[in-house]
């Protein structure tokens, strides 16, 4: 008797309760794909406007099929061509000249630096992280846990609130406007250090203590031993680092903005602004932008899943 | 080993010397390990908020060489003089320019953090739980799309919005398409407060003389100056160039908050919702009475570092709009480069930068407290 009143009313809901539950779901569907489709849209739209003209980009932002072969957006007089040239309904000419403006605009340069940056970053903070947090994780040293706490305590610094003081810092130590004065700054990270601090922890340690029976020392089963087994760790530090680099901005205008030399490809592209004068030059703008983009979408599409990962990881870290 | 076995009585204290020796060897390791890490962590983010702090009790102009030193009436060409809490009586307290400008710039910010924080939250929420559902098929493909924007790079992502929102843009060429009448939008250069729009709609239309008056007795308070701010601008709510702003950070966030939402609803027992359905609890109930209650702790994180990351919006100002039009996008952040590096300021720009990190860390403070305390009643 109690089992069929109990399942009465489930069979009940079951069949009003799959009708909302189908429509609810396509309400999902639908909301999942009015998002997607808004975060994916001006991307798609950025790099087809970064193939027009400035006229076609202004008058018909929206064509986005291009016909076939590339044009010079100017005519034999040098007088730019109008868009009803370029441009009819949804198909436009495409040409190549913001890429061929913002590559003569020195981005070449930018690209160099932003690699030098980001890589020389990232390889000092694979090493610095990964010793200080196999120091957090393993070896007993009086202070260790407030030394932990310190650096976890850094963290809590807003970046915004560093401009002034770095900035006095570094002109103190000579080394503004320098490589060395936007790396050295930012060769180690606290996250960093907590990522490979909890990734050691999850290490037996009894491959240490073989290692140790054996002989060798702390920095030679560190380099031997550990380091080769910590390529999920290290992947993630490294993903995290280039990321965090190359789209840095703050921290490279104040330590090398006012050395066009030194100029990565956030400070170039801000820089650009001034290029046309009154008028803001699209196509040279959304070239830049989808040069800059780029690499760091290959490096994403290549590894995703750190990303994914790292980020739920951040969200767990920070509790 | 031989010595232990030959001698006990000596075997003892010198096993105990070498389990002495190797500890302290251990402890070097351990310090030469994290040395460089600490001393960069100490040297560059830690020494730099003291600096802050010292100099922010100055009047240096961020230009004369600090090795001047103070001026004295032997050295009438120092380069700072100590001005005590002048500069946060000047930002803080006393009325005028400065004064107008800092707390414009607090309530721009503020109003940033009021739009962007909630909506991004609810958005990323919303969108964790569908994602989350077993029947969703091409979950990768919408985690994707979601996550992309915010890898990308701020600059790229104020540029791509500045060229959308311009007026022949994008989202203008949009809106007129599906309606002719449309009066073109200048996004990006309009300095109507939101809520004045909202506050005109129904009515509230305060003329010039009414803006100008303050009296109590008669409830004219639109003039009345509070922090040299008029009552009227308080209310302005976000400019509409300043909400073109919160919609740029919105839809570059939502991605990063999804993906943290969607790590904990995976942590969520399933047991839990099975027992729920047996006694007879619906879809809604479910959502309501159980993901969301169990999402606390997370839903508290994404809000405080939503919040932290808001209070300190810097770069989409810089690139964008430089704090205008009018100053209705200057936030606290931008005012401190500005007065550092375009003002020469910089005892000022000192203290507006420690105001600002006293303002956050207080939610940060606040975030740490309500979760431990969160995760202890779990527990």
């Amino acid at each position: 008797m109690s089992a069929t009143t109990l399942e009465q009313p489930v069979q009940n809901t079951s069949t009003t309760g799959k009708l909302i539950r189908r429509i609810l779901g396509i309400a999902g569907i639908l909301f999942l794909a009015i998002v997607a489709a808004v975060e994916i849209v001006p991307f798609v739209f950025t790099i087809v406007n970064s193939a027009k003209c400035l006229p076609a980009i202004n008058a018909a932002p929206w064509a986005f099929v291009p016909s076939s072969g590339f044009i010079d957006c100017r005519n034999e007089e040098g007088r730019p061509l109008p868009a009803s040239a370029m441009t009819s309904g949804v198909t436009f000419q495409p040409s190549l000249e913001g890429y061929q403006m913002v590559i003569a605009e020195d981005l070449p340069r930018w690209f160099m630096n932003s690699v030098i940056f980001a890589a020389a970053i990232t390889i000092c903070r694979i090493l610095i992280d990964s010793l200080a947090g196999y120091s957090l994780a393993r070896l007993k040293f009086p202070g260790n846990r407030l030394i932990f706490f310190i650096i976890l305590g850094t963290l809590m610094i807003p970046g915004v609130v560093l401009i002034v003081p770095r900035f006095i810092l570094l002109k103190q130590l000579g080394i503004l406007n320098t490589y060395q004065g936007l790396i050295i700054p930012l060769a180690a990270d606290a996250f960093g250090i907590f990522l490979m601090k909890q990734f050691f922890e999850s290490i037996p340690k009894e491959l240490e203590e073989a290692a140790e029976v054996d002989g060798a020392s702390r920095l030679t089963t560190f380099f031997r031993i550990i380091l080769p087994i910590s390529t999920p760790a290290l992947t993630a530090l490294t993903i995290f680092s280039i990321q965090g680099m190359w789209n840095n901005f703050m921290d490279a205008l104040i330590i090398v903005g006012t050395s066009p030399s030194l100029w990565t490809l956030t400070l170039g592209l801000t820089s650009l602004q001034g290029a046309g004068g009154e008028t803001l030059i699209w196509n040279l703008f959304l070239a830049g932008a989808v040069i800059t983009t780029v690499p760091m979408a290959i490096v994403f599409f290549a590894f995703q899943r750190y990303f994914v990962e790292g980020t739920s990881y951040s969200g767990l870290a920070g509790q | 080993m031989a010595q232990s076995t030959t001698s006990t009585t000596a075997g003892t204290p010198a096993r105990i010397a070498t389990f002495k020796d190797k500890n302290r060897q251990e402890a070097i390791t351990g310090f030469s390990f994290i040395a460089p890490a600490f001393i960069i962590l100490f040297g560059f983010l830690i020494i730099p908020m003291f600096v802050a702090g010292f100099f922010s009790l100055t009047n240096w102009n961020g230009i004369t060489p600090i090795s001047r030193g103070l001026v004295t009436e032997d050295n009438p060409n120092g380069a700072f003089e100590f001005v005590g809490l002048e500069n946060y009586n000047t930002i803080l307290f006393n009325e005028g320019r400065r004064q107008e400008s800092f707390y414009t710039a607090l309530k721009n910010t503020v109003y940033y953090a009021l739009g962007v924080v909630p909506v991004q939250t609810v958005f990323a929420l919303v969108l964790a739980f569908i994602v989350n559902q077993k029947w969703l098929k091409g979950k990768g493909f919408f985690r994707t799309a979601f996550y992309f924007p915010s890898i990308t790079s701020s600059v790229v992502i104020s540029l791509i919005f500045m060229w959308m929102f311009s007026a022949s843009g994008l989202v203008n060429t949009a809106i007129s398409f599906f309606n002719p009448a449309y009066d073109p939008v200048t996004w990006l250069d309009n300095p109507t407060g939101t809520l004045h729009m909202l506050m005109n709609g129904i009515g509230i239309n305060p003329t010039r003389d009414m803006l100008r008056a303050c009296d109590p007795a008669t409830l004219q308070l639109w003039g009345c100056e509070i922090a040299s701010i008029r009552l009227w601008d308080w209310l302005s709510g976000p400019s509409v160039t300043m909400a073109t702003i919160m919609v740029l950070n919105i839809w570059t966030t939502i991605g990063t908050m999804m993906v943290i939402y969607l790590a904990a609803l995976q942590g969520i027992p399933s047991q839990v919702y099975e027992a729920a359905t047996v006694d007879g609890a619906s879809r809604m109930q479910l959502f309501r009475y159980i993901t969301v209650p169990l999402l606390q702790p997370t839903t508290f994180f994404v809000v405080t570092i939503g919040l932290i990351g808001a209070l300190q919006v810097f770069d989409q100002v810089y690139v964008m709009t430089s704090g205008g039009p009018a100053n209705t996008t200057l936030t606290v952040a931008y005012l401190v480069y500005r007065s550092a590096f375009d003002d020469s300021r910089m005892g000022l720009a000192a203290a507006t930068a420690i105001v600002l990190f006293v303002i956050i860390f207080i939610f940060t403070l606040i975030q740490r407290r309500v979760t431990r305390e969160a995760s202890g009643a779990g527990s």
